[in-house]
């Protein structure tokens, strides 16, 4: 169910006097510059930090790796954070992009609509009941969460007449986070160990974890994001609002549960091996829709390329502002994310979608 | 309506006085008040439970008007000022000070309350575009609540285990610290905020019925609401101040007032006197039901309050009156 390229597209492009097809290779252009930038911030992400590497030695470490030289080690160090930042950062995008695609909620978020909270409170059980204490076993905890918190915020918000509206869905959402963080409390309140183990985990990190990490979840952000780069074309029809979807000849239904296992894969995994890092998924989907106009086949790919360098850039700041400490990527991408937010929200309605 | 939920308030009163590890009679728990002397049962009721159940009426009361009166205000369910990041605000200066700076957490509370005051400045200052929307206020509010969710972990992290664990206690709501030395703190501006409240409310009708319809009726709307929005913001930082942000209860008892007092309006002292209600009846549950466990009142507050908001959304949903 890839998109390819069909002449009469469900959404027309709103630039009336500029032919369709050059915007078309502009926006190409820019996903490859996007794409282009990504790699040079990865590699200043490898190359930064306590033991500052130049570029070209950063370089050679990648390529011509010497055991031994105590920079290439740095560099090499380095390597998980940058990788997991970028997948995180990905995931995050595309899945709010999702979130907001199919509920038509401008406010969707994985922490918005509970979704993050679901998979903090089994991690949380995780490790008060079975003593759990790596990231690796986090993630099936993570994602059993994200799933059952994602199924109840729907059933909640789709009860009565005119099903899942955003505002019914955000209030479900909300409901369903604050009912979970007191039990997270509760529990963490009579374990101080686990509280120890768990304010780690919470604050959203991408730093120390393991390639081990990185390669247990990576196989569902994968999946993930391809069930959400062929959810394009489905994202516009239902922009439309669900009839004349339908009339388009979408299984509005069909369309909804696919993308909502989407939802689960990319958040849960992301949250599952970073932590609930916050703003990315709510953030990242404005900025690229404001790049590419409403066409969801368009800001699908721009949000994941724009959401992992939100992630890397925000670890890469973490590090250079903190130093020697470092400040937790979750912390960085609410503090850079907010303002872009609260400008957005400033400068025009958000319910335009 | 508001006779009712007043006598509940004073039902749950009492029962808190009398009921406990230590049981007291209800006769004497009233001549105790009365200023009887009765061996050990003076103690526990003077000392530790009058206090304690004044600090839950007071804090739950201004939790429930100070929700109630941003809801009605921007006219959204979601704007209570746990939502939108007020009680956030209290609470990131508040855990800020106890572990980066070593506050003691009983001297937190004018810390809390210029956290909350500096926060919804910022919030209502960034919403403002000419006027006030509600739509972007509470958008901007969720915003800022992210960022300063995000400073209380980053504080979490960096501070020892046994202070993150008390910072924690603070940021759940508890009634633990609640002593007659503090109640001063909490009830001299409760009585200049609370009839202020109530009169200040009377606009509250017309805006409502949305900002033009208002001002047509000669409501001059944006001083209303700068200086309702001032009131409510003191309620819920004073409350937040003396208890910590006790999850939920400005969330939940505006909606519960506004169906139990069915069409007749705003609802205020309703929402109040259901405010004090929830905190009452959740701390008497956390600290004496639990079976040796005692759990601090915020965490009863989120863990029943949020089911139960979920079922009136639900039922609002199916008889179609939700969003």
């Amino acid at each position: 169910m890839t998109a390819p390229a069909v002449p009469h597209q469900p959404v027309a492009p709103r630039t009336g006097a500029r032919p369709a097809g050059r915007r078309r290779s502009v926006l190409v252009v820019g996903l490859v510059a996007g794409a282009a930038a990504l790699v040079l911030c990865a590699l200043v992400s490898v190359a930064v930090g306590a033991r500052e590497v130049p570029l070209a030695h950063a370089w050679d470490a990648l390529t011509a790796y010497t055991p031994g030289d105590i920079e290439h080690e740095a560099v090499r160090s380095r390597i998980p954070r940058t990788v997991l930042g970028l997948l995180v950062g990905a995931a995050l995008g595309l899945a709010g992009a999702l979130m907001q695609g199919v509920t038509r909620n401008p406010l969707a978020d994985p922490g918005i609509l509970g979704v993050n909270a679901g998979a903090s409170v089994l991690v949380v059980l995780g490790i008060v009941v079975l003593g759990i204490t790596s990231p690796t076993q986090y993630v099936w905890f993570a994602f059993a969460g994200a799933a059952m918190a994602s199924v109840a915020v729907y059933a909640v918000a789709s009860l009565g007449r005119g099903g899942a509206t955003p505002v019914k869905l955000a209030l479900a959402g909300a409901c369903i986070t604050a009912a979970l963080t007191s039990l997270i409390t509760a529990m963490l309140i009579t374990s101080t160990d686990s509280l120890d183990t768990f304010r780690f985990w919470q604050v959203g990190a991408v730093s120390g974890r393991s390639m081990e990490t990185v390669a247990t979840v990576a196989p569902y952000l994968a999946v993930g994001a391809v069930v959400a780069l062929a959810s394009g074309r489905v994202l516009n029809a239902l922009s439309l609002g669900d009839d004349v979807a339908r009339g388009l000849g979408q299984h509005v239904g069909r369309s909804r549960a696919l993308a909502a296992v989407g939802i689960v894969l990319l958040a849960g995994g992301s949250t599952a091996a970073a932590g609930p890092v916050a703003f990315v998924g709510l953030t990242v989907p404005h900025v690229a829709r404001a790049v590419t106009g409403p066409d969801y086949r368009w800001i699908l790919p721009y949000s994941a390329v724009l959401g992992a360098g939100l992630v890397v850039v925000s670890d890469i700041l973490g590090r250079v502002v903190a130093r020697p400490g470092q400040l937790q990527v979750g912390i960085v991408t609410a503090v850079l994310g907010a303002p872009v937010f609260i400008a957005l929200v400033r400068r025009r309605k958000l319910a335009e979608l | 309506m508001s006779w009712s939920l007043g006598a509940l308030v004073l039902v749950l009163f009492v029962v808190t006085l009398c009921v406990g590890t230590f049981q007291v009679s209800v006769v004497d728990a009233f001549r105790i008040i009365g200023g009887a002397q009765i061996q050990g049962a003076t103690f526990v009721v003077w000392d530790l439970r009058l206090p304690r159940a004044l600090t839950a009426v007071g804090v739950g009361a201004a939790f429930g008007l100070s929700g109630a009166i941003f809801q009605t205000l921007v006219r959204n369910p979601l704007a209570s000022p746990d939502i939108i990041g007020i009680t956030s605000g209290a609470s990131a200066a508040a855990v800020v000070a106890i572990t980066m700076f070593g506050l003691n957490p009983a001297l937190a509370a004018p810390v809390a309350f210029a956290g909350a005051l500096v926060t919804a400045t910022l919030i209502y200052t960034l919403a403002w575009r000419g006027a006030v929307s509600g739509y972007r206020l509470v958008l901007v509010g969720i915003g800022m609540a992210a960022v300063l969710n995000a400073v209380v972990s980053y504080a979490m992290t960096r501070a020892e285990v046994t202070d993150a664990a008390e910072a924690l206690v603070w940021l759940t709501g508890s009634l633990n610290a609640s002593t007659w030395s503090r109640l001063p703190g909490l009830f001299l501006p409760l009585a200049v905020l609370l009839p202020a409240a109530l009169v200040l409310a009377r606009p509250l009708r017309g805006l409502q019925l949305g900002d033009d319809l208002a001002a047509g009726l000669g409501v001059r709307t944006e001083r209303s609401k700068v200086v309702l929005i001032v009131v409510a913001v003191g309620l819920a930082a004073i409350a937040t101040a003396a208890a910590g942000p006790v999850a939920f209860v400005a969330f939940v008892s505006g909606p519960i007032a506004r169906r139990l007092a069915r069409g007749s309006g705003l609802a205020l002292v309703p929402a109040a006197l259901v405010g004090a209600s929830v905190v009452l009846a959740a701390d008497f549950v956390g600290a004496q039901l639990l079976g040796g466990v005692r759990m601090p009142v915020g965490i009863i507050t989120g863990v029943v309050g949020a089911p139960f908001l979920l079922w009136l959304l639900a039922q609002s949903n199916r008889t179609g009156r939700g969003g």
